[in-house]
Parts: structure tokens; C-alpha cells; sequence
């Protein structure tokens, strides 16, 4: 299932990747793949942007403009409550 | 402990505090696990589902078992347990509220800084000879793997999305198959978050009902069973919104889950309002409040699922909520116009 604005801030600085795959494991949605020893980034419509590779990339070479894909969360942000999804009292997650 | 201050001359022996020894965690479910399971599902007792954090055992795990790290929401500890039938692993449960590990690492909680904290709070050094842990994918949000080692010396290795692949991936050395990587959103997996997203509706379906029923006070001088009947095509709006929409998302139309929502909402809308008494502007007021119910019930449950992001929600609530508002003041006057006129 797609949605919008997937993928949208996601980079990748081939100069920076070393190879070392982290953001192959960490991705749930097989976002990158392995060319030449490098990572690419291969289904940039399926990325949710939760920010897990760039947080992993000991490089820093992966930029992501991450968030919670959470409506409730940014109702909340916009009534200056912060971006909380709510989680703690509804979520049954 | 400190010193007795009762002014005689004492020799204080400070005693060390007992090490805890880790509890063993059996690996199958109690039926009062599931019906724990089952109630935090739908909201109730959901704040108290959570275990206490610290270190735990499954089988019996020496100084070379793995290390499997997790959160202290109780579904996602009983969802980990169950899968260990015959493993011997140490379990370290970090302290995130209760909240289940994705929704935790994007909040931060099941973080670098908690895990580090965890496994001095465990000893963990002491506990076990290697210096690997094995971290549920999902987490990755939350965690910097090489700050980790860095900090802790402990290397940290993403399993599988889903603990039903752990034994599989244990047994095979650490070994992610790419179908263990990707995180699944089935019929089944919707189905399950519908419980809660129906509770969240109570109040406001209530509320409508308390609205109607002063309405009627107002007309007709009386309570009657009428205010049910006017109350259907908007209780079933909030049963398409919060049950509906989450069990058929992949084939309604659109990206956007509000209009998701308005074109699930739509069908029953026009059916239940068919099917009642009312008609002309009252009819389309009626729509119109109902459909906009639906639609944000849908935009909604874009927290619950597993592909949206941010940048979306954002956008969705900054088109769709203005939109929705003047559906429902729209339908809220044409009501009252009905009524009046």
C-alpha cells in the first residue's frame, strides 16, 4: 500500500556509503538495495520516512526528514500539545 | 543505608543489597495472558499491560545464549515469549512505558540511551561472555546501532520483524531471510486494531445521541425510541470508520485515508438515510455529518498502520479537517433548517 508523500525527503550520499548494509536491515520496507557493493535507494515510493537508516548509517551518509505517520499526532502538534500520538491513553498497540 | 544516628555507639553493618535474580519467563501463554491480551485490545486496562523492565530469563540461558531486547508493553513480551518454546536466551525489557517497540523507538523511549542504561542496570557485562544483542527490527527507529557499541561495546544485530521468525533465525546464525525484513499489514493484523478505534468512537457516538435526544426534548415534549432510530446513520458511520475502513484499506481508493473514508462513508450514508424517515434537506444533512464521521475515523487510523508518513498525515489533516468541519457544520444546519423551516 502506498501513500503520500512517500519517500519525499529521503537521501542517499553514494560518497559517504561504506557498504556496511545497515540501512538493508533496518528498512521494513526493502527501500534500499545493493549495487556495487554500495546502497541505493530502490523504492523510494515505499518509504515511510521513519528515519530507522539514518539513524543507523554510521556514516551519516542517509538524510530523512522522519516522523510518525499519525494524524491524531499532528492534530496535536498543530493544538501545540507536541506530536503525540495519543499512544499512552488509546493506543491499544 | 546510612549511618545510625540514635547517638549510642553502634557498629552499622551495611549489608549488600541481594542481587534480583532474573525471573524465569515461561514461554507459554496463561489464559489470563490472553485475556489480557484480548481486553488491552480494546483499550481497557491498557496503561497497566506492561511488565516491569530489567532482565528476564527463557530456558536456561548460559553466559554464550543470546541476548534478545524488547519493551515492556505486555502484548508485545507475551507476543515474544510464546515464540521461544525451547529457546534458552536472556530477555532484556527496556522501560517504554508500556508502549510496543515501534510506536516506542519513533517516541524515542525504546532508545540508545535507554538500552545503554538497560544493560548497565542489568550487568549485562557480567552476565553474559559475548558482546552481541539482538534487537527486534521495528526498534532500529529509535536505536544508533554504533553509538551503542560505542558506549556499551555491545554490537547490535536487527532481527526479524516478527518473533515468529526468531527460532528460524537463531537457529540459522543470525541469518535474515529479506520476507523477515518487511514488516506485513494483513487483513488480520487491521482487524485486530479495529477494537480499539470503535471504543475511541464511544464518546462521540454518544454525544450525538444526547444531541438528538434534546432535539426530540425540544419537539416533541418527549424521550422515545425514535432518537435511536435517528441515531443509526450515525452510529453506523462510526462502525464503517472504525471497523470498515481498517478491514477493506487496501481496496478503497486513494492514498489519502480521509478519502478513504468519504467514499467508505458514502454507500452507508446514503442507505441508512434511505431506509429512514427523513428526507430532503434533512436527508442531506444527515449525509453529509455522516460521511464526515467516516472520513475522519478513517484519516485517523493512519497512527495504527504500518507505510505512513509523516509528511502525509500532515498534509492530510491540513486539507481534509477544514473540509470535514464545513461538511459537518453544513450538515448540522441543514438539519436544524429541516427542523425549523
Amino acid at each position: 500500500m502506498l501513500y503520500l508523500l512517500a519517500g519525499h525527503t529521503l537521501a542517499l550520499d553514494d560518497a559517504l556509503c561504506n557498504g556496511c548494509e545497515r540501512c538493508l536491515e533496518v528498512c521494513p520496507h526493502a527501500v534500499f538495495a545493493m549495487v556495487d557493493r554500495k546502497a541505493v535507494v530502490a523504492a523510494r515510493e515505499r518509504c515511510m520516512e521513519c528515519g530507522a537508516c539514518r539513524m543507523n548509517c554510521a556514516r551519516g551518509a542517509i538524510a530523512v526528514e522522519s516522523g510518525v505517520g499519525c494524524a491524531a499526532a499532528v492534530l496535536n502538534e498543530m493544538r501545540g500539545k507536541g506530536a503525540t500520538c495519543g499512544c499512552d491513553a488509546s493506543c491499544s498497540s | 543505608m546510612g549511618c545510625c544516628c540514635s547517638g549510642e555507639n553502634r557498629i552499622v553493618i551495611e549489608s549488600r543489597p541481594l542481587r534480583k535474580e532474573p525471573t524465569t519467563l515461561a514461554t507459554r501463554l496463561h489464559w489470563r495472558d490472553v485475556l489480557g491480551g484480548w481486553a488491552a485490545r480494546w483499550g481497557v486496562g491498557r496503561m497497566r499491560f506492561r511488565v516491569e523492565p530489567g532482565l528476564y530469563r527463557v530456558g536456561v540461558p548460559d553466559r554464550s545464549a543470546p541476548v534478545l531486547v524488547t519493551a515492556n508493553y505486555k502484548l508485545t513480551v507475551d507476543a515474544l515469549r510464546r515464540e521461544l518454546d525451547g529457546v534458552n536466551a536472556w530477555l532484556l525489557v527496556l522501560d517504554t512505558k508500556g508502549i510496543n517497540v515501534w510506536c516506542a523507538a519513533g517516541k524515542g523511549t525504546f532508545g540508545t540511551s535507554e538500552l545503554v542504561r538497560s544493560i548497565e542496570a542489568a550487568r549485562l557485562h557480567d552476565i553474559v561472555d559475548h558482546r552481541h544483542l539482538i534487537l527486534p527490527q521495528l526498534g532500529a527507529v529509535g536505536i544508533e546501532a554504533h553509538k551503542v557499541k560505542q558506549t556499551s561495546g555491545f554490537l547490535v544485530h536487527y532481527g526479524p520483524v516478527l518473533a515468529r521468525d526468531l527460532k528460524t533465525y537463531l537457529a540459522s546464525g543470525r541469518q535474515a531471510t529479506p520476507a523477515m525484513r518487511r514488516v506485513p499489514f494483513t487483513w488480520r493484523d487491521r482487524l485486530v486494531l479495529a477494537p480499539v478505534e470503535l471504543v475511541g468512537a464511544l464518546k462521540p457516538a454518544l454525544a450525538v445521541v444526547l444531541v438528538l435526544a434534546l432535539l426530540h426534548l425540544a419537539i416533541d415534549h418527549r424521550l422515545s425510541l425514535a432518537i435511536v432510530r435517528d441515531a443509526i446513520p450515525f452510529l453506523v458511520a462510526f462502525v464503517t470508520g472504525g471497523l470498515l475502513v481498517p478491514v477493506l484499506l487496501p481496496f478503497l481508493p486513494f492514498q489519502s485515508f480521509a478519502l478513504k473514508g468519504l467514499v467508505a462513508g458514502l454507500v452507508p450514508a446514503m442507505t441508512t438515510v434511505a431506509l429512514s424517515p427523513v428526507a430532503g434537506f434533512e436527508a442531506a444533512g444527515t449525509i453529509l455529518i455522516s460521511v464526515g464521521i467516516t472520513s475522519y475515523m478513517a484519516m485517523m487510523f493512519t497512527g495504527s498502520t504500518t507505510f505512513t508518513t509523516y509528511a502525509g498525515a500532515r498534509l492530510e489533516v491540513r486539507r481534509a479537517v477544514p473540509l470535514i468541519l464545513v461538511a459537518v457544520a453544513a450538515g448540522t444546519l441543514l438539519r436544524m433548517w429541516a427542523v425549523v423551516a
